[in-house]
């Protein structure tokens, strides 16, 4: 009793002794020793406390006594917590340990550049492909900015890295697209088929990517379809080729949406204006349609249906090669369907579902004919139909760690013919993957997974392992190394001769550094790729093709230096030679120039609300093959060297309620003439270029939009 | 003496609560005071205070207005940095603090006021991709304030802020923002704080911002 009362009576007069103050001081620096300014330091339960000053250094006084909680706090650094007697908590040396979150992990980037929205860390926005002069808002296009890729004028397709343009492909929401590029005339390009206004996020894999995918020998382009709108809107757009009207619709509860999308186009008065290479008898015209539905089924869950159908016609006449005095005629017509649903949901305990099923048809009719001149025209008529299924589950493993799982089905049905001859097919393709993302630590990432394939049509199997490691330099470098086996199916003309081919194969090596900060990108890429079994034509169809592909290349990104300017420099050198198709021996082939460099630049007017927009590439000279030459001289021509320059204006307005943006863009600007190769007749008597039809393309567009912007209703009421 | 004792017991935990009370109410009106002095309007400041607010805000945990604060604070040290790398970070600890703010007090029109603050802030980081984003949702915590409270002229100082920094082509203009401060200023000469220490900031930096407008 006696013992207790003083106690008390201290209780009872904390208030009247809070007067004795002692002194807390010290300092905070992180593991490396380095101050750091602005941490919280605070007795626990008390007021009292200080902001760190830029040395890291604190001292305040408290009127606590006693043993107490001194806590240390500040963004990206674990709080800290120590007990220490107040009456000696002078000199405390405290060491804050930074958090890990996304921005300071490591990430796997050997060989892919990403375009996304959710990733803060990205190299390319969504927003970078529509706005690329030269790119005319086609993803594809866009890409060929970026190192790995070739400036390939003639074809569709990205040829990344000494790979053929059927050696990348196309995967929306993890399914393979069959056809993703509209049908053209032979030797000119065609244009993506899907907006990338349909995607958030883009990957370029120019390398030793992810065993999710497979069938692509060189690359992967994988595109992620959007969620939900943030809100509703409309858009209306009229230009030079034809115009276009959307719709987005959100519902009230924000848990699904839909909309859709239709677009004419007709180049006649275009054609009327700048005169093509080419006559037309049929001006390029057609028609896209696409809709789309997205259920939020859960905090997790998300059903996306997805519908895009198209129709498009042209011919051509022009002067025959073959025949002197004579014109060739072309005449193409095009229908195509591309159906997508996928499903994603949580299911509990760290386990993710994904769903996914497509299913796709082209059909291409094709007329030519040299204009009075036997034997009687041609008639292509071609269709390809492709049905997959495809399942995954993925599961979190500790924090970040995380295990892949996934199989998926495709049914091919080709059918061809030419004239009276039929070459049709069925295959039934299966494949599996299992993969890993394994952190060591958050510096320490590897990607250990690996895939196996079957088809019924070349009743052959393989293995795929694949594997990339990535290591935190600092905050914002890091190294990367990737390998991979990847195997592709022969192209489908050769399949339609014979089923007795194999896979081809190709191995990849990839090393790669990258500093990346908010406003700067830097990187490096050495690569080395092995061909083995690609198809050769001569004596017979077979799988006794080889090659190789090495190569660097470089990346800078810079959107800080010069004031509201934003540019990117890509340069590549590429040393690749194969032994393909009726190459009588390795030859550098003549879709690869040696180097490449792109430079894009755009400059925003923020007083005029005008951007400005310029890319310039440059390739050097690539090989065509002149009959006229001996065999041991095979491809040892060279193009002219590629100098393009394409601009791009636009203009932001609002015209009454609706956000407009006038477009001006022009490629090729100077007129530079761009060699692709030569065409040889078959008594190698006369030669035609292989370019494009017209020295220069430009478009005139207008873009509305109208979103449900409630605050400006608010304000207009008052 | 057992009863003695006990009661002696309550007689000090009241004189300690009483004093805790007190204590609060001039630590915050002290704090509060710094908002609008020139010394603590930068970076460094702001940060400072956003972090002594935090400390109250953790020493009473009951008491909405600390978080409230900190927050504040937190958004404008966020608007102020020369790094934008580090905008996210700051912004990040923003929300968490007016989150916590919000699990005391519920829906509140000064809440979703710095709520529309911090979406904000983000665009500044990248406000060619995140305009589109963060604008709107920014819009929509302002609409939200203003449901819960129509007469709260911070809704209106922001909304006016707003349109004044869009650019013309987006929507902004900067003789609706001279109208939408005027009903501001009006509001702020209405308005009566709940307390002494409830949110009553802004009129002064409406009326800079006005006088900015030529």
């Amino acid at each position: 009793m006696l013992r207790s009362f003083p106690i008390l009576i201290l209780f009872t007069f904390i208030p009247l002794l809070m007067q004795a103050q002692s002194t807390v001081s010290g300092k905070v620096t992180n593991a490396k020793k380095k101050p750091l300014p602005g941490v919280n330091i605070a007795i626990a339960g008390t007021y009292d406390g200080a902001t760190t000053a830029a040395d890291g250094s604190f001292s305040f006084t408290t009127s606590a006594k006693g043993e107490r909680v001194v806590t240390a706090s500040l963004a990206g650094y674990a709080p800290l917590e120590i007990k220490t007697d107040l009456a000696a908590a002078q000199g405390l040396n405290l060491v804050l340990k930074e958090t890990v979150n996304e921005l300071k992990m490591v990430t796997i980037s050997a060989g892919s550049f990403e375009a996304s929205d959710e990733k803060k860390n990205t190299v390319l926005k969504p927003l970078d492909i529509v706005t690329t002069a030269g790119a005319n808002a086609d993803i594809v296009s866009a890409l060929k900015t970026l190192p790995g890729a070739q400036q390939v004028g003639e074809k569709e397709g990205l040829f990344v890295r000494g790979g053929t343009g059927y050696e990348t492909q196309t995967f929306i929401d993890g399914m393979l697209v069959r056809n993703p590029f509209s049908s053209g005339m032979p030797d000119y390009a065609a244009r993506g088929r899907f907006s990338p206004f349909l995607f958030k996020g883009t990957t370029f894999s120019s390398g030793g990517y992810s065993a999710q995918y497979g069938q692509g020998l060189s690359s992967a382009l994988v595109l992620e379809s959007t969620d939900l709108p943030d809100r509703s809107s409309y858009s209306l757009g009229l230009g030079t080729v034809g115009p276009s009207v959307g719709v987005d619709m959100l519902s009230k509860n924000k848990k699904q949406a839909y909309g859709f999308e239709v677009d004419y186009f007709n180049l006649a008065p275009y054609f009327a204006l700048v005169k093509q290479k080419q006559k037309p008898t049929i001006a390029p015209q057609g028609a896209n349609a696409s809709a789309n539905y997205r259920l939020k089924t859960s905090r997790n869950g998300m059903l996306k249906i997805f519908v895009n159908s198209s129709w498009s016609k042209f011919g051509f006449r022009g002067e025959s090669l073959e025949y002197p005095g004579f014109n060739e005629e072309f005449e193409l017509e095009n229908k195509y369907l591309y159906t997508n649903i996928s499903y994603k949901e949580s299911l509990g305990k760290g386990w993710k579902l994904n769903l996914g099923t497509s299913f796709s048809t082209n059909q291409d009719r094709i007329y030519m004919d040299t204009v009075g001149k036997s034997p009687s025209p041609s008639r292509v008529n071609a269709r390809q139909d492709l049905t997959q299924f495809r399942v995954m589950v993925t599961r979190m493993l500790g924090r970040f760690s995380m295990l892949r799982l996934g199989t998926e089905y495709q049914y091919a049905d080709e059918r061809n013919k030419f004239n009276s001859f039929r070459g049709s097919y069925v295959d039934s393709y299966s494949g599996s993957f299992a993969e890993a993302d394994i952190y060591f630590t958050p510096r320490f990432v590897g990607r250990l997974g690996t895939r196996y394939e079957y088809t019924s049509l070349l009743k052959a199997a393989n293995i795929a392992p694949r594997a990339s490691l990535a290591y935190k330099l600092d905050d914002k470098s890091q190294v990367a190394f990737a390998y991979g086996e990847f195997y592709q199916k022969p192209e489908q003309q050769y399949l339609r001769m014979s089923h007795n081919l194999g896979f081809m194969r190709a191995t990849h090596y990839i090393a790669s550094y990258q500093r990346l900060s908010e406003f700067y990108t830097l990187r490096g890429e050495v690569f080395y790729k092995k061909y083995h079994d690609l198809v050769k034509t001569v004596p017979h169809l077979n799988n006794n093709g080889t090659g190789y592909a090495k190569g660097a290349e470089l990346f800078w990104r810079d959107r800080k230096s010069i004031k509201n300017v934003d540019y990117w420099l890509s340069y590549s050198f590429l040393d690749t030679k194969r032994d393909y198709l009726n190459y009588p021996y390795e030859v550098q082939p003549d879709f690869a120039a040696q180097h490449t460099a792109t430079l894009v630049y755009k400059h925003y007017i923020p007083s005029i609300q005008l951007n400005v927009g310029a890319t310039y590439s440059f390739a050097t000279g690539r090989p065509y093959y002149n009959p006229n030459r001996p065999e041991s001289e095979f491809m040892k021509d060279r193009t002219r060297n590629l100098n393009t320059l394409s601009l791009n204006v636009n203009y932001l307005t609002s015209i009454g309620k609706a956000f407009t943006v006038f477009v001006f863009t022009m490629s090729n600007v100077l007129g530079n003439d761009q060699e692709y190769g030569f065409r040889y007749s078959s008594d190698k008597l006369r030669r035609n270029m292989v370019g494009p039809m017209a020295p220069r393309f430009f478009f005139v567009g207008m873009f509305m939009s109208f979103g449900i912007d409630r605050r400006q209703e608010v304000i207009d009421r008052q | 003496m057992k009863r003695m004792l006990l009661s002696l017991l309550l007689a000090g935990a009241a004189i300690t609560a009483n004093a805790q009370s007190e204590q609060y109410e001039s630590a915050m009106k002290q704090q509060i005071g710094l908002l609008d002095s020139s010394s603590t309007y930068s970076e460094a400041g702001m940060q400072q205070l956003a972090n002594t607010f935090e400390r109250i805000a953790e020493a009473e945990k009951t008491q909405w207005l600390p978080y409230y604060y900190a927050a504040y604070c937190r958004v404008n040290e966020a608007y102020m940095a020369k790094h934008k790398d580090k905008v996210d970070g700051v912004a990040d600890k923003a929300l968490l603090s007016i989150e916590k703010a919000q699990a005391l007090k519920g829906k509140d029109s000064e809440i979703s006021c710095i709520l529309s603050m911090i979406a904000t802030s983000r665009i500044s980081v990248d406000p060619m991709t995140r305009g589109m984003k963060y604008g709107p949702e920014s819009g929509a915590h302002l609409e939200e304030a203003k449901k819960l409270n129509p007469e709260n002229p911070r809704v209106y100082m922001l909304e006016g802020q707003s349109l004044l920094y869009t650019p013309e082509a987006f929507g902004g203009s900067k003789t609706k923002a001279k109208e939408t401060f005027e009903v501001a200023l009006k509001k702020f000469a209405a308005f009566k704080p709940e307390s002494p220490i409830a949110p009553s900031w802004g009129e002064h930096y409406t009326k800079m911002l006005i006088a900015g407008i030529k």
